[in-house]
């Protein structure tokens, strides 16, 4: 009997004790943050889009080999000896094109390998963090500064540069080679290269015998 | 008030209609607004804020977004259900609820029918609720809303036993079941309220009688015949669009209705608690509406609260404490005005 008036003066006491509880909360502030109208402030090393200041690329795949998700894709073309792109804000003299700059965003993870070894820190994190799309393709990102007719141009002067170049060091060549020739016709030929034998074939490996069910 | 609609109306039929219409020009506003500060509440309760956005203010077109929604979604009709009972569940939970509302005094110059058995009707039309329900899980064939439907049924059952003695208190002291007399009795300043007289026999009846009714309308502590973690949605599982909503809006009438009467019996109805101060058949209606929507508050208050009784604790609560400390009370009252 009297476990039975303990249970109702507890029960009643112990509602009591949560109403007051729930009362209090109600007119506690509430701890939301309503998401697009208020936002919260980001750590200050928060890792979320990254950004490539073009102006400052050497075009030195530094970031490209640290990815490790091989987000990154750049390209990059020899600038003309007559040619001057300017230095970097680090004071670095630029001395490439960088034809393509592109970051596959949808396949980043993040780590931020590939802030750390660019040597004029020039693509880093930004605290963006909104950048849903509704094309997977509008998630590759183009950094390159260049319009396209200029970086079809700057390939093009590239090539003839080359060819130029080629030219010349075939015709340099030749030239040597014509003394080389002059030269040679004074001298014994020099005997052929002496062959090792072939090294023997492994033995192919046994068959292996077909799996038995346990 | 229903002077002034025959002599404007001269016509009976017409004044009835308008008479029983005008509960719902209260409930159907009230209950979208009470379903909104039930969230509201809910939400600051967990250090939350609910609905912010629709409207503007404080989401206050919460509600009336999700009715909008409510009324154009498809009405889905489960194909093993029993069709015709399916339809009329949700229309007869709402009946036997609204029902309520014609007996009850919402102002000194406005009640639906001044019948001198109102307390008896109202206790009587309030148990076709579980007739619906009991409909709607059976008419879904779904297993969820035959257990919800036959534990709601087996709860209201039990459950109306304390009320009917928690309230048979009062109706001793008032000597009717009238409840425009009961409220005529309560006049004056607020300790001429029943709560307050034959202390504490009459506030432990209301005590009890306020946790019944938490039981007859299915609210938490004793929402096992909806229990979501256990029964889906129990006996409206299967429904949807406006069906749904009308279950909703009976729950929410159910509320009020309760409310109304623990006012009406134990605190003074219409009466201002202050004697003759904002006294009047207006004040009177706000001082009834404000009562009842102070118990639907404390009611959500209890809500999130408290944690859902299991089927054993209610049956305990109901028959071993309630239902005694109910006849306890009548005993007490009764040995008061005889000696």
């Amino acid at each position: 009997m009297t476990e039975y008036f303990k249970n109702i003066f507890q029960s009643v006491w112990t509602i009591l004790v949560g109403m007051w509880v729930t009362a209090r909360h109600l007119f506690t502030p509430a701890v939301t943050i309503q998401y697009p109208d208020v936002r919260l402030k980001l750590p200050e090393r928060a890792r979320n889009r990254l950004y490539v200041n073009m102006d400052d690329c050497i075009g030195c795949f530094q970031c490209d080999m640290a990815c490790p998700v091989d987000c990154i894709s750049i390209e990059t073309v020899k600038s003309l000896p007559t040619e001057d792109l300017g230095t970097t804000s680090t004071g670095q003299k630029k001395k490439l094109w960088v034809t393509k700059f592109d970051i596959d965003i949808a396949k980043c993870c993040y780590c931020a390998l590939c802030v750390y070894p660019c040597p004029t820190e020039c693509i880093k994190m930004t605290d963006v963090y909104e950048f849903a799309e509704y094309d997977r393709t509008n998630l590759i990102y183009n950094y390159v500064t260049l319009t396209p007719p200029e970086i079809t141009d700057v390939k093009k002067r590239a090539a003839e540069f080359e060819k130029e170049q080629a030219a010349k060091k075939a015709a340099a060549a030749a030239a040597a080679a014509q003394a080389k020739a002059a030269a040679a016709a004074a001298a014994p030929p020099n005997p052929p290269p002496k062959q090792g034998p072939t090294p023997a074939q492994p033995p192919p490996t046994a068959p292996v015998p077909p799996k038995q069910n346990s | 008030m229903e002077q002034v609609l025959r002599s404007i109306l001269d016509n009976n039929l017409f004044v009835y209609v308008v008479m029983a219409l005008v509960p719902l020009v209260w409930i159907v506003p009230y209950a979208l607004f009470a379903v909104w500060v039930e969230r509201k509440v809910s939400a600051h309760m967990q250090d939350r804020l609910g609905p912010m956005r629709t409207g503007g203010w404080h989401g206050w077109a919460q509600t009336i977004a999700d009715i909008l929604k409510l009324i154009q979604k498809e009405d889905i009709v489960p194909a093993a259900a029993d069709k015709k009972l399916h339809l009329a569940a949700p229309f007869i939970v709402f009946v036997g609820s609204y029902a309520a509302f014609a007996a009850i005094p919402f102002s000194s110059a406005f009640v639906g029918s001044n019948v001198n058995i109102g307390l008896f009707y109202i206790i009587a039309v309030s148990s076709i609720v579980v007739v619906g329900l009991l409909m709607a899980g059976w008419s879904s064939n779904n297993k969820w809303s035959l257990l919800g439907a036959m534990r709601s049924a087996a709860q209201i059952v039990s459950y109306e036993i304390p009320t009917a003695i928690a309230l048979l208190a009062v109706v001793m002291l008032a000597g009717t079941l009238n409840l425009q007399d009961i409220n005529q009795q309560q006049a004056g300043w607020f300790w001429h309220w029943y709560i307050f007289r034959k202390f504490p026999f009459v506030f432990v009846a209301f005590i009890i009688y306020f946790v019944a009714s938490l039981a007859e309308t299915n609210r938490t502590p004793f929402d096992i015949p909806e229990a979501e973690s256990e029964l889906v949605a129990g006996y409206h599982t299967e429904y949807s669009g406006m069906k749904f909503a009308i279950f909703f809006l009976a729950e929410y009438a159910n509320m009020f209705a309760v409310s109304a009467i623990a006012s009406t019996l134990f605190l003074g109805g219409w009466n201002s608690p202050f004697g003759e101060f904002m006294g009047g058949p207006v004040w009177g209606a706000f001082w009834f509406l404000t009562k009842g929507m102070f118990f639907v508050v404390v009611q959500m208050w209890l809500r999130w609260t408290l944690p859902r009784l299991r089927v054993d604790q209610l049956m305990y609560v109901s028959w071993k404490v309630l239902t005694p400390w109910a006849f306890a009370c009548i005993l007490g009252v009764g040995a008061w005005m005889m000696f």
